[in-house]
């Protein structure tokens, strides 16, 4: 029996059709401008592409308009696990998503938005296999499948095997108040563990999660290899340079920014300031990778690097690690470069030799 | 009778062979013989016995052999089937297989090369004057087609001499003290996968430059940023394999040079080249070429094979032996001039793979300089004849096509547009055509441009042949928006279906031998 | 002069009034205008000096057929030349089906549109598998060299250690190619071998130790010599927690014990005998084969092809194993060694040889092997001088001749026996100076008596 677990955000996109971006904390002023909750016919849309395996599935949802109307409504065999008091909430999503993971479904399937995802990450964290079904105003984060359709069609696959690699996407948010007001700050939350959909690879002859995770092994081990002694190393955010950290066995952060020296920890997410009283005149180096979809070196997810700490740092010092795919991944197309700070961009860009691998660097530029 | 409509453009009536045929062992009957061999005279058996009695107990193999027991004609007809079920470049318009140059290969040179069958390659040399000769004349030419000083023809593939060209470059640093400090080999992303691997296997740190996004030329500006007197040598392919001309090679040749680098040119693509830009005057220290594709030695499943490999003078003492010298009178074996301290003293036993260095004399003699040129004009010819045709397929479109820089002799093509409309990916349509007798090769990995296509028409077909392979990507470009579900599904008509290859890296699910899926399958 | 070949018959659109509309089909003047993206700086203005075309395919014909009309070869000349290429019967069946046009000129399609070839590989590795006892075998490499020397980087990868034992005695061209392969990461470290020919096992015991990745010796070796202590080399290998590595003349497995009996972890050899032609070392190809464990198979560089179901029920098909191992996966350089085109038309050919033999007849011809060897072996020692095999091992089809009680080189031997039509074997007293004037002699299947006895009057009489 395939074990599907299915969290739908209900009120996920409700902003949108009238002029909010996003819902967070605004349900009430939308539905008062007459919105449609349209977040439970999307996840309909993807769960239609798994009816050809309704006679051999059972989806474990939570009451209601949590899941349990849009399963049923499908004739899926459908199994309540999480029981709503009403007006549902991210205490919901997040109740839900720690029972699905506990029982061991095979895959979550979940209706939202950023924010519904950063609440995935938050109950379950980044090994179970998820995978998000587009509904929310406004999706920034990779976990989602482009279209709900797409989701379903990608569940599919990864459910009868014939798509078995999983990848850590990244779960990114923006704050919704600042993106009201026109201002675009995207955080990085977390990662989770999500069917391969990058169309850069296809068939069987496509690299096996196993390939992305060795490559970033051994970048890992590469930047290890060259660390020198008393050089204090700030490893920046994202699960590439994140396996600096644990392959070090340092108990750093995925989101955050840590400082170790001779491969002993100072202090973990450190930020501005601390980071340069910490390193206190000792030479300081930088190990960044890509993060934020769109290929942003800094000024995505990394706003505890500071203009004043990458002046100290130097452009010189700053290596720059990713997985060739990554890269590729980007087209050409420079990694990006959004510090806060004109001069400070301006003094990072040029070329930068990437670490791909232990023995693999490629060029690449930034601007 | 009616007269027959032979109208048709594209081949919906073919159907590959399928014959349905068992894997070898199941073939067998205990106590069919497909040979009879030898046996020692009477005479001899009286001398010495039955020969394997000395051997003792733990060293006599204790069952026997677990071959299949099957009589020669069943075994004749078993891989007459295979092969009647292998679309070789022989049956089919092998304008598909880009990059690796499918063209003609001639059958006269095939007879031709079975005269060397039984030559043994210690034979003493006067009994094998014709053969030296062969080799020293193919060296001659080579430096003419090339513009290098020297030519070793030991490398048993082009992976195995770019191999031989990143352990000379090795070697050659050494010879001058800097091996220590020169750790780095550049390269790029669409020359051949071997470029980065094989350099890395002698040592090297791999650098990549990327592609311009606009030009898919290699980034000058990049180029120059990871240049340095850390770098032992450039690697690349020209055209790569977008097939693009990089009409600004020279100019990182010589960049390259001005921190003290080598340069080694990929020539495998040197059908778009030949007779009109050489490895010489964009000033490359070594070039190799792949005899098997270039100058027409079949590619056999994957080889045997022969890399050509040629260096400029001053890296002559880094060749491996022996070499072909003659003296005006008799060719004989050099094995001494070597660097013996830093030089490549062999990396394929013995001269290579002979047959194939005599069917690629046998192509040039048949070619002269004109031919050769010839060839290279007409292969360019048919390429960009069919990138016309291919670029007015609704669907199918190429990068970096401003315009400024036609293709040469291949081009790789994207159909992200179908895949975008139809979910219908270049893999599925490189099924399809299968159910037309004809098929393509996607990109080496990673797909660095989305659902790609590449193709070498080379100079082999004739234009009915390329327009009949354009007609039918064109025929199922339309399947894919009318009847996708027939695209998806594909083959059809090829000798088998989709394979369900979700075992292949599993370790308890994959078998690479019958023993083994006997096991696991029980 | 007008440059060009107007209707060459390997070029067909090389008509002109084709080539015309061709090139008015994309808008270009001339042929010369194929090429505007060359530079002028790099377009090369000169005349190649080649040969002019041959003016018809007889006329080629000819010219070849004379070049090679003054060479010997080994049905010319009675051949005791082995050492590395060896002449064994190649049943015509052999030849029949590796010369079919679409086998020779198949090369990277899918397992739909080649099945046969995907097939022909899988039943190669199989077969082969079958005959040295293990469970997995790769697609053929270039040779029995470089097979060795990824037989001992597989080991060096798998165990993380540095250093690989190579045996005194080793073919040195062999050793050459191990060593270049390797250099990068591997130390390699000699082990001598004793009078007898065979690995010293109280100089092993000192050479192996933690840092060992492998010990790697052959059955038989260089010089011809059968190990008879295998076990004991795989056993002190174990111990130290390294690698046995083993290299086979296949040719010897219908008679010998496979190498997985007496320890081996890891083998290799040479596919040549296997019905392939010598083709003046062209007919050379190598193989790996290992046990079915996932640590193994990940350390192949070479492309392995493993069965699988279609769709369609009752139907199977083929794909590649471990895709990613390679360096055609997505890590390029980031896999294993590098893959490319090595010599995959061979390991057909081996297929077609051991389906035709059968377990009957590769026990058949190593029993002709070992009996016509000891039978020259024999012929050989009643000369005056000569000594054949005179440190006494055991040998399959390889024995050494010491010449040195003659008073004569072997260079000067085999001068006289060329000039009798005889090639005798390899000179091995520059590469092994301190056996004297000893030769390598080569005994098959091939040989007849009559072959033997003429070798061995020829050599009494010029001897004498």
């Amino acid at each position: 029996m395939i074990q599907i677990g299915l969290i739908v955000n209900p009120v996920a996109g409700l902003g949108g059709s009238v002029g909010l971006k996003g819902t967070d904390g605004m349900v009430e002023e939308a539905l008062r401008r007459g919105a449609e909750p349209l977040s439970n016919e999307r996840a309909k849309t993807a769960l239609r592409g798994l009816l050809p395996l309704k006679d051999e599935a059972v989806i474990y949802t939570g009451s209601g308009d949590l899941g349990e109307a849009s399963a049923r409504s499908l004739g899926f065999e459908t199994q309540v696990l999480h029981e709503t008091s009403g007006s549902t909430g991210a205490g919901d999503t997040r109740a839900l998503a720690k029972k699905l993971a506990l029982r061991g479904v095979d895959l979550i399937l979940f209706a939202g938005g950023d924010g519904t995802a950063a609440d995935m990450y938050e109950a379950i964290g980044e090994k179970h296999p998820v995978l998000g079904i587009p509904t929310g105003v406004k999706i920034y984060s990779p976990v989602y499948a482009t279209t709900p359709a797409a989701a379903g069609e990608l569940a599919r696959l990864y459910l009868t095997g014939f798509r078995s690699e999983l990848e850590q996407a990244e779960v990114l948010d923006i704050d919704e108040e600042q993106y009201r007001l026109g201002r675009v700050d995207v955080r990085l939350r977390g990662y989770l563990s999500v069917p391969r959909k990058n169309r850069l690879i296809q068939g069987r002859k496509a690299p096996s999660l196993l390939s992305e995770q060795a490559a970033a092994d051994a970048i890992a081990a590469a930047v290890i290899r060259d660390m020198e002694q008393d050089v204090c190393y700030l490893i920046g955010a994202g699960t590439t340079t994140y396996r600096v950290t644990e392959r070090l066995g340092l108990a750093g952060t995925l989101i955050g920014v840590d400082l170790i020296c001779n491969k002993q920890l100072i202090e973990a997410d450190v930020y501005g300031s601390r980071i340069l009283e910490l390193a206190a005149g000792r030479p300081l180096k930088l190990v960044l990778t890509v993060t934020g979809g769109q290929g942003f070196l800094l000024g995505r997810g990394n706003q505890q690097l500071t203009p004043a700490v990458l002046q100290a740092v130097g452009k010189d010092n700053i290596i720059v690690i990713a997985t060739q795919l990554k890269l590729a991944s980007l087209g050409g197309r420079p990694l990006l470069l959004d510090t806060g700070s004109e001069e400070t961009d301006r003094e990072l860009s040029g070329y930068y030799k990437v670490i791909a691998g232990h023995n693999r660097y490629i060029a690449a530029k930034a601007e | 009778m009616k007269r027959i409509d032979r109208s048709k453009k594209v081949r919906t009536g073919f159907h590959q062979a399928k014959w349905d045929e068992p894997i070898i062992f199941e073939l067998s009957t205990p106590g069919e013989r497909g040979v009879s061999v030898p046996k020692a005279s009477a005479a001899v058996a009286a001398a010495v016995g039955d020969g394997i009695s000395d051997l003792p107990d733990h060293l006599k193999r204790k069952e026997r052999v677990n071959l299949p027991e099957i009589s020669q004609n069943r075994v004749l007809r078993h891989y007459m089937r295979l092969s009647q079920m292998t679309l070789g470049a022989d049956v089919n318009i092998e304008i598909g297989q880009g990059t690796c140059t499918m063209k003609y290969s001639p059958k006269v040179n095939e007879q031709l090369a079975r005269l060397v069958a039984d030559m043994h390659p210690l034979q003493d040399e006067d009994t094998v004057q014709g053969m030296l000769q062969m080799y020293y004349e193919m060296d001659l030419y080579m430096r003419e087609i090339s513009g290098l000083d020297k030519f070793t023809f030991q490398p048993g593939g082009g992976s195995q001499a770019i191999f031989l060209m990143a352990s000379m470059v090795r070697g050659y640093f050494e010879s001058i003290g800097e091996a220590d400090q020169r750790t780095e080999v550049i390269t790029t992303l669409y020359s051949h996968p071997s470029d980065a691997a094989a350099p890395a296997v002698t040592g090297y740190d791999i650098v990549y430059v990327q592609p311009d996004p606009d030009t898919g030329l290699p980034d000058l500006e990049a180029f120059k940023a990871v240049c340095s007197e850390k770098t032992a040598a450039f690697m690349v392919a020209n055209p790569e394999d977008t097939g693009l001309f990089n009409g600004h090679i020279k100019e990182l040749v010589d960049y390259a040079h001005s921190v003290g680098a080598l340069c080694c040119y990929d020539q495998a693509n040197g059908n778009a080249v030949l007779g009109v830009a050489r490895a010489k005057e964009a000033g490359f220290d070594m070039c190799h070429f792949n005899l098997h594709k270039t100058f027409s030695s079949p590619h056999g499943c994957s080889g045997p094979a022969c890399g050509a490999a040629g260096v400029v003078e001053k890296l002559i003492p880094f060749l491996p032996v022996p070499s072909v010298e003659f003296d005006g009178k008799k060719y004989r074996l050099e094995c001494d001039f070597a660097d013996e301290e830093h030089g490549v003293s062999k990396v394929r036993a013995f001269m290579g793979v002979a047959p194939v260095v005599l069917r690629a004399y046998c192509w040039i003699r048949m070619l002269g300089p004109n031919g050769l040129w010839q060839v290279t004009k007409t292969a360019v010819l048919n390429n960009n004849y069919l990138f016309k045709r291919m670029m007015s397929i609704p669907g199918i479109s190429a990068y970096y096509e401003d315009g400024n820089n036609q293709r040469v002799e291949q081009c790789r093509y994207t159909m992200e547009q179908v895949t975008k409309d139809t979910g219908i990916t270049s893999g599925d349509v490189q099924r399809r055509m299968m159910d037309f007798g004809m098929h393509f090769w996607t990109s080496h990995h990673p797909y660095y441009l989305p659902e790609p296509i590449t193709l070498e028409p080379t100079e082999s077909p004739s234009k009915k042949d390329i327009d009949e392979y354009v007609d039918t990507v064109a025929h199922i470009i339309q399947e894919c928006y009318q009847t996708p579900d027939i695209v998806k599904a594909a083959p059809h008509r090829s000798t088998i279906h989709q394979v369900d290859e979700r075992w292949m890296d599993d370790p308890d699910g994959w078998a690479i031998t019958w023993k083994i899926y006997n096991r696991k399958y029980k | 002069m007008k440059k060009g070949f107007p209707n060459h018959p390997y070029i067909p659109n090389s008509v002109p009034e084709i080539e015309r509309e061709m090139l008015d089909f994309i808008g270009l003047e001339s042929l010369d205008d194929l090429h505007k993206n060359v530079p002028d700086t790099l377009l090369f203005k000169g005349e190649m000096d080649i040969p002019e075309a041959f003016g018809s395919e007889y006329e080629l014909r000819r010219h070849v057929e004379e070049l090679f009309s003054g060479d010997g070869d080994c049905k010319k000349y009675l051949n005791f030349l082995g050492a590395g290429c060896w002449q064994h019967y190649v049943p015509a069946i052999c030849d029949e089906i590796n010369s079919r046009g679409e086998f020779l000129t198949a090369y990277g399609g899918e397992a739909y549109n080649e099945l046969g070839r995907f097939q022909s590989q899988f039943e190669y590795q199989s077969m082969v598998a079958e005959l040295v006892g293990m469970d997995v075998v790769n697609v053929p490499a270039i040779d029995w060299p470089q097979a060795a020397a990824t037989t001992c980087a597989m080991a060096h990868r798998k165990t993380g250690r540095p250093q690989i034992v190579l045996p005194a005695i080793l073919d040195p061209e062999k050793r050459a190619i191990i060593e270049n392969f390797g250099r990068a990461t591997i130390e390699f470290v000699t082990v001598d071998c004793t009078e007898d020919g065979q690995i010293d096992i109280e100089d092993l015991k000192k050479k192996v130790g933690p840092q060992t990745a492998g010990v790697y010796f052959e059955n038989p070796n260089y010089l011809g010599v059968i190990e008879t202590r295998g076990a004991e080399i795989s056993r002190i290998a174990h111990e130290a927690g390294a690698e046995s590595l083993v290299g086979v003349d296949p040719i010897t497995l219908g008679v010998l014990a496979t190498p997985p009996e007496y320890g081996a972890d890891i083998v290799c050899g040479e596919l040549q005998p296997l019905g392939i032609h010598m083709n003046y070392g062209g007919g050379l190809a190598g193989f790996m084969a290992t046990r079915d464990e996932e640590a193994y198979v990940n350390e192949y560089p070479s492309r392995l092809f493993g069965i699988a179901p279609t769709v369609e029920p009752g139907e199977y098909g083929f794909g590649d194993v471990a895709y990613d191992r390679t360096s055609f996966g997505d890590l390029r350089e980031g896999g294993k060694e590098y893959v490319g085109t090595q010599a995959a038309l061979w390991g057909l050919t081996a297929g077609v040889y051991l389906a035709t033999m059968g377990p009957a007849g590769m026990e058949e011809v190593g029993q002709t092997c070992m009996q016509n060897a000891r039978y020259a072996v024999k012929k050989l020692n009643e000369i005056k001088g000569v000594r054949a095999n005179s440190a006494g091992g055991l040998f399959f089809k390889e024995f050494l001749v010491d010449f040195t009680a003659t008073g004569k080189t072997v260079s000067e031997v085999n001068d006289l026996l060329l000039s009798e039509g005889i090639f005798g074997g390899k000179d091995v007293s520059a590469e092994f100076p301190h056996l004297g004037q000893q030769a390598l002699y080569c005994v098959t299947e091939i040989h007849t008596q009559r072959d033997i006895d003429r070798l061995a009057n020829v050599l009494a009489r010029i001897l004498a």
